[in-house]
């Protein structure tokens, strides 16, 4: 059955290595070179500088503003997310009216690019066009916060338009993972009289909870990222008020042209990424129970 | 106690418990319903908006269109050039998406059921991609992508996101092929069938379903892309949709045609709601599988 199997290996295999080695391997091997470099770009070729470049960040009060509201989303996105998904997800398999409806609703923004919903958002947050502030006018406030242009509500109303986009996706997560649970086990927790509290806590949570340590890592991970969404809505702004590491070191490398500098800190949000997954699988790590 | 006032009794705390799940489940659906208002009501405000003219916009942003101005869609499909992101989106998405699907079942199809010395270490180093955030790789990759000429170019674009979609693919499709009888490969090569058409014939059709998966997965997160074309398509008339929505955001601070900007979104926002009420379920799939690499 192998006979002559080199004959289809090397066709079949060679393209993709190719592809692959020479624009994902080769550029991120070398990222960690270039990010012990002084690097302008164009012409002048890399200029080895150690650990230098490493050294400038701990003083740069821009670097720590940006991974401070990175600090920010890690805690604060996880927590609303996930409790609301999962909320949302144990009503949603109890047999409520219009589950499907629900599910499918919820579900809508995370097909949407996070571009045009960054659009749409500042739009809902403009202090004249949008309807958030006319809607406060209504109820009798007087003055509706300038959501993206205060430094005080910035951060939070990103954090809303995030929480919305990604609350249906984690949804669906749960979903799924709680709809392989079986069914004997809630008759027989119903038997006994526990309650939907206890239900949830006892028999849903030890049940999915590979999947809910997997949506854990994968939205904290995406909380060191919100590029896409900070440079649509507000450019990190107002005065570095939103800025965060991804955002920024995009700015110091393609608006500034300090390569290597930029790349440093493409290093260092690496890492964070690589520590968070592995402390979080330590910490969340349970027997996972066979059902 | 007589049976008689039992009974009432019991009936009474029935009553009551009813009472409560009946409450209970009335907040309940209110919750749903609320949460239901707060993701639909933004897009419906944004769809009757991009009819208004800039003036009821500015002055009264509630109140539904006096007239329907269809001219805005005009606007921003021809003026802002939203047409023209449209197009240059599918011509870099769909080779892409081609590539990506040929590409990796082939390398999936040989990593899963050739043994050969070297086979695990392939598949590692695979693997090893999805580790690394795709910021890691921006900066050598864009003076790689400029070095080969290729910088604003389709074809660069189109060999830089079928680059970065391998790892996941190979990885998701690898598990795929395992799981399919190997019985099927010995019995078609015992009656004189070549590797080649084992893979085309039998394999390939096999696999249709983990292809539809990754095909919506990859598709989706392609279209949507920001980052990649923001770095590699640096001339205006090649910005890919997201780009060239995001462009149309700055340039509205000096032209101040807000309602054209309405309409853009609604017309990249109507058509990807038809394609998902369509093919919800598969889509669905199709985006968590991502989640599930972990």
């Amino acid at each position: 059955m192998y006979r002559n199997k080199y004959r289809i290996i090397i066709p079949f295999l060679a393209p993709s290595l190719l592809l692959y080695i020479t624009f994902v391997l080769y550029p991120y091997a070398s990222a960690m070179y270039i990010s012990l470099t002084r690097w302008k770009g164009l012409t002048k070729a890399p200029e080895f500088i150690g650990l230098e470049n490493f050294a400038r960040m701990l003083g740069d009060d821009n670097f720590w503003n940006a991974l401070g509201n990175n600090g920010v989303y890690i805690v604060v996105l996880p927590v609303i997310t996930l409790g609301i998904a999962l909320f949302f997800a144990f009503v949603l398999t109890q047999g409520v009216k219009y589950a499907k409806f629900h599910r499918v609703t919820y579900f809508f923004p995370q097909v949407m690019s996070v571009v045009a919903i960054g659009v749409l958002w500042s739009f809902v947050f403009h202090p004249t066009i949008g309807f958030l502030s006319s809607l406060l006018r209504l109820l009798g406030v007087a003055e509706p916060p300038v959501w993206l242009g205060n430094p005080d509500t910035v951060i939070g109303s990103l954090s809303l338009v995030t929480i919305w986009q990604a609350v249906g996706f984690y949804m669906v997560l749960f979903i799924a993972s709680m709809e392989s649970v079986p069914d004997t086990y809630y008759e027989a927790a119903k038997l006994d009289g526990a309650s939907k509290w206890h239900i949830f806590w006892n028999i849903t949570m030890p049940l999915i909870w590979d999947t809910f340590q997997t949506a854990v890592i994968f939205i904290m991970i995406g909380s060191t990222n919100m590029f896409a969404i900070t440079q649509t809505m507000t450019g990190g702004g107002p005065s570095r008020s939103s800025e965060v590491l991804s955002t920024y070191l995009y700015g110091e490398a393609f608006l500034g042209s300090k390569f290597g500098y930029g790349t440093a800190m493409a290093v260092t949000l690496f890492f964070i990424t690589l520590i968070i997954s592995t402390v979080l699988t330590r910490i969340l790590r349970r027997d996972s129970l066979e059902y | 106690m007589s049976t008689q006032t039992i009974l009432e009794q019991d009936k009474a705390r029935r009553v009551r418990a009813d009472k409560r799940t009946s409450l209970s489940t009335f907040l309940l659906n209110s919750l749903l319903a609320v949460w239901a208002a707060i993701v639909i009501f933004p897009m419906l405000w944004l769809l009757y908006t991009s009819f208004k003219t800039d003036k009821e916009i500015f002055f009264s942003p509630w109140s539904l269109p006096a007239a329907l101005q269809w001219d805005n869609y005009q606007r921003a499909w021809v003026d802002a050039h939203i047409g023209e992101y449209f197009a240059n989106s599918f011509i870099v998405v769909l080779p892409s998406l081609a590539l990506i699907l040929i590409l990796s079942t082939m390398t999936a199809y040989i990593l899963a059921r050739f043994p050969f010395p070297g086979n695990r270490a392939i598949f590692y180093l695979f693997l090893a991609g999805m580790l690394f955030p795709v910021f890691l790789a921006l900066i050598p990759l864009f003076f790689l992508v400029k070095d080969l000429g290729m910088l604003s170019s389709y074809h660069g674009l189109i060999l830089v996101y079928t680059a970065y979609s391998l790892p996941f693919s190979v990885f998701f499709m690898t598990g795929f092929f395992r799981t399919l009888p190997s019985e099927l490969h010995e019995s078609a090569i015992i009656d004189g069938a070549n590797q080649y058409q084992v893979f085309f014939r039998i394999m390939l059709p096999l696999a249709q379903a983990g292809l539809i998966s990754i095909g919506i997965f990859n598709f989706l997160g392609m279209w949507n892309q920001y980052l990649l074309p923001l770095v590699l398509m640096t001339n205006a008339k090649q910005y890919l949709l997201t780009q060239g929505l995001a462009y149309m955001l700055v340039q509205q601070y000096y032209q101040n045609d807000w309602s054209a900007l309405f309409a853009a979104v609604g017309m990249i926002m109507v058509p990807t709601l038809v394609v998902y009420i369509i093919f919800q379920n598969q889509i669905q799939k199709g985006i968590t599988v991502g989640a599930l690499k972990g």
